[in-house]
């Protein structure tokens, strides 16, 4: 019994360790990607390609995502609302809902488990087949070309998906408030405009940066640091997605808390 | 016709006789696992030194260190007269320049055309030159390497020789003076292998670089190498020419020949 005490004890200190040392790690590699992001030369054709592949390429899914998100939000919160002869209050309450919480953390999850594990796989693949060393050895640094343009594509990409995601959230709302009474368009948004303040966007905006800073860095670090061997791309992308959406539950809470004490 | 090929590259290398790289005394360990434990080898002018070896006697690992793609313990690897385990990153990309590697599995760079493959390289290290030039340059170098015609293929509808070829081409393109392969001929069949070899010579004679070769493939030593080494637990355990070590007394070193 003392033997598996002390075996469990030592297991749990390694893991404990091994966090330790990983965070440490990330820490160091954020480091890294300020200082490489900040000097020269700049690679610019790699960042647009990325903004596309990030951005543009995601569309679809945040598109699909955020219409049922607000449809299924308005069509769930109407018959509560409804007990309380609050049925007006609905266009701004799923405006609100969606604007402060639900569409940037569900747009970065989603961020989460296509870019981030995109990036892990995508980047653990070309360690294992050396093609992160080629560029080494022909004098390109790579962090700069592959980590750097894609910290700062998700970092600029995510914020902008997630304004999307708002405006086709609050459509998906009006459709959903029209399937069981008739509002005009027109209405629901002045509802909607009425309701929303600067308090609710800027903090909620500011938060999808970090939610976007994270899932590119996860994803590269996974990726860059990937083990030799094809079974670690797999682990790569696999933990990529398991941290960034851990990270992004991690700075929602950060955010609601400071956006409490600060506004 | 394979032994005029040697006797002439035979004949180029005796005149050359400055070392190009200089390896003294390399260790280097991976946590508890000593691999390099005191490597010395000189490589001159114009030369192919073919480094042969048990898998995981350090060979690979040997060549990576004289590109700085791994941090020596204790050691100097002198390449061009420098001492690159000293030199900074800045310092470094300036040497790693002159140097061509080839991968094992030739590394090209999946999401790009092989057009794409070499004018990456290119471009950045020559801003200077038009989009026609670099266009042209591209053209020449896989005519060298005899596949012009895969110029817009994408290195997954490539053959494990045609990759090869094209890591070579893409290696040549910022016209190296060292060249560096890391199991050329691995995974290949006996006649594309032989290609490969020829191809190693032919670049050896027409760019006048100096290699080290890293193979398993006696036929490739035998065809590609002006001087042989042996690695041994992680030292170089022998050294001399192909028919030197073919006839040697060490009944080890004979085992390679069989």
């Amino acid at each position: 019994m003392n033997t598996t005490f002390v075996e469990k004890k030592e297991n749990l200190i390694q893991y404990f360790k091994e966090i330790g040392e990983d965070v440490g790690n990330v820490t160091l590699f954020s480091l890294r990607f300020f200082k490489e992001a900040i000097q020269p030369p700049y690679e610019m054709k790699e960042f647009v390609k990325q903004c596309y592949i990030i951005g543009y390429k995601s569309l679809p899914l945040v598109t699909i995502t955020g219409f049922i998100m607000g449809l299924v939000l308005t069509l769930q919160s109407r018959p509560t609302l409804a007990k309380f002869g609050a049925e007006s209050w609905l266009p701004s309450m799923v405006a609100l809902s969606l604007i402060r919480e639900i569409a940037p953390v569900i747009t970065a999850l989603i961020c989460a488990g296509k870019v981030s594990s995109g990036i892990g796989a995508e980047l653990g693949s070309m360690k294992v087949t050396e093609q992160i060393d080629a560029m080494e050895v022909s004098a390109i640094n790579p962090f700069k070309y592959l980590v750097v343009t894609r910290i700062l594509a998700t970092t600029l990409m995510i914020p902008i998906l997630v304004f999307y995601a708002d405006a086709v959230g609050i459509l998906g709302g009006y459709m959903g408030m029209n399937i069981h009474s008739e509002v005009s368009l027109y209405r629901y948004l002045a509802e909607v405009l009425q309701s929303i303040k600067f308090s609710d966007i800027f903090p909620a905006t500011i938060k999808t940066f970090f939610f976007g800073f994270f899932i590119g860095m996860i994803g590269c670090y996974k990726g860059f640091n990937a083990a030799n061997g094809t079974e670690s791309v797999g682990k790569a992308a696999n933990s990529a997605v398991v941290t960034a959406s851990l990270s992004i539950f991690i700075i929602d809470m950060i955010a609601v808390q400071l956006t409490d004490l600060l506004i | 016709m394979e032994n005029v090929i040697t006797n002439n590259k035979n004949a180029a290398v005796a005149k050359a006789t400055i070392p190009v790289i200089e390896i003294k005394d390399l260790h280097l360990s991976f946590g508890k696992n000593e691999v390099l434990k005191g490597v010395n080898l000189t490589v001159k002018k114009g030369e192919n030194l073919v480094i042969l070896g048990k898998s995981g006697s350090g060979k690979s690992i040997t060549i990576k260190c004289i590109v700085g793609l791994i941090q020596v313990d204790k050691g100097e690897i002198n390449v061009f007269g420098t001492d690159i385990t000293k030199l900074d990153n800045t310092e470094l990309n300036k040497t790693r320049v002159r140097i061509g590697f080839l991968f094992q599995n030739a590394a090209l760079y999946d999401s790009m055309s092989v057009r794409d493959n070499l004018g990456f390289v290119l471009k950045r290290h020559s801003v200077e030159l038009s989009n026609n030039e670099v266009e042209e340059q591209i053209k020449d170098i896989l005519e060298s390497v005899g596949l012009i015609e895969a110029i817009d293929k994408m290195p997954s509808e490539l053959s494990g020789g045609m990759r090869k070829r094209i890591g070579l081409a893409r290696t040549l393109i910022l016209k190296p003076e060292i060249i560096l392969y890391d199991e050329p001929t691995t995974g290949l069949d006996t006649i594309t292998s032989r290609e490969i070899s020829e191809l190693v010579v032919e670049i050896q004679k027409k760019y006048k670089t100096t290699s080290i070769i890293i193979t398993h493939d006696m036929a490739c030593a035998k065809f590609t190498g002006n001087r042989l080494m042996i690695i041994r637990d992680g030292v170089i355990y022998a050294e001399g020419t192909y028919d030197e070590l073919e006839k040697s007394d060490d009944e080890w070193v004979r085992s390679f020949f069989l």
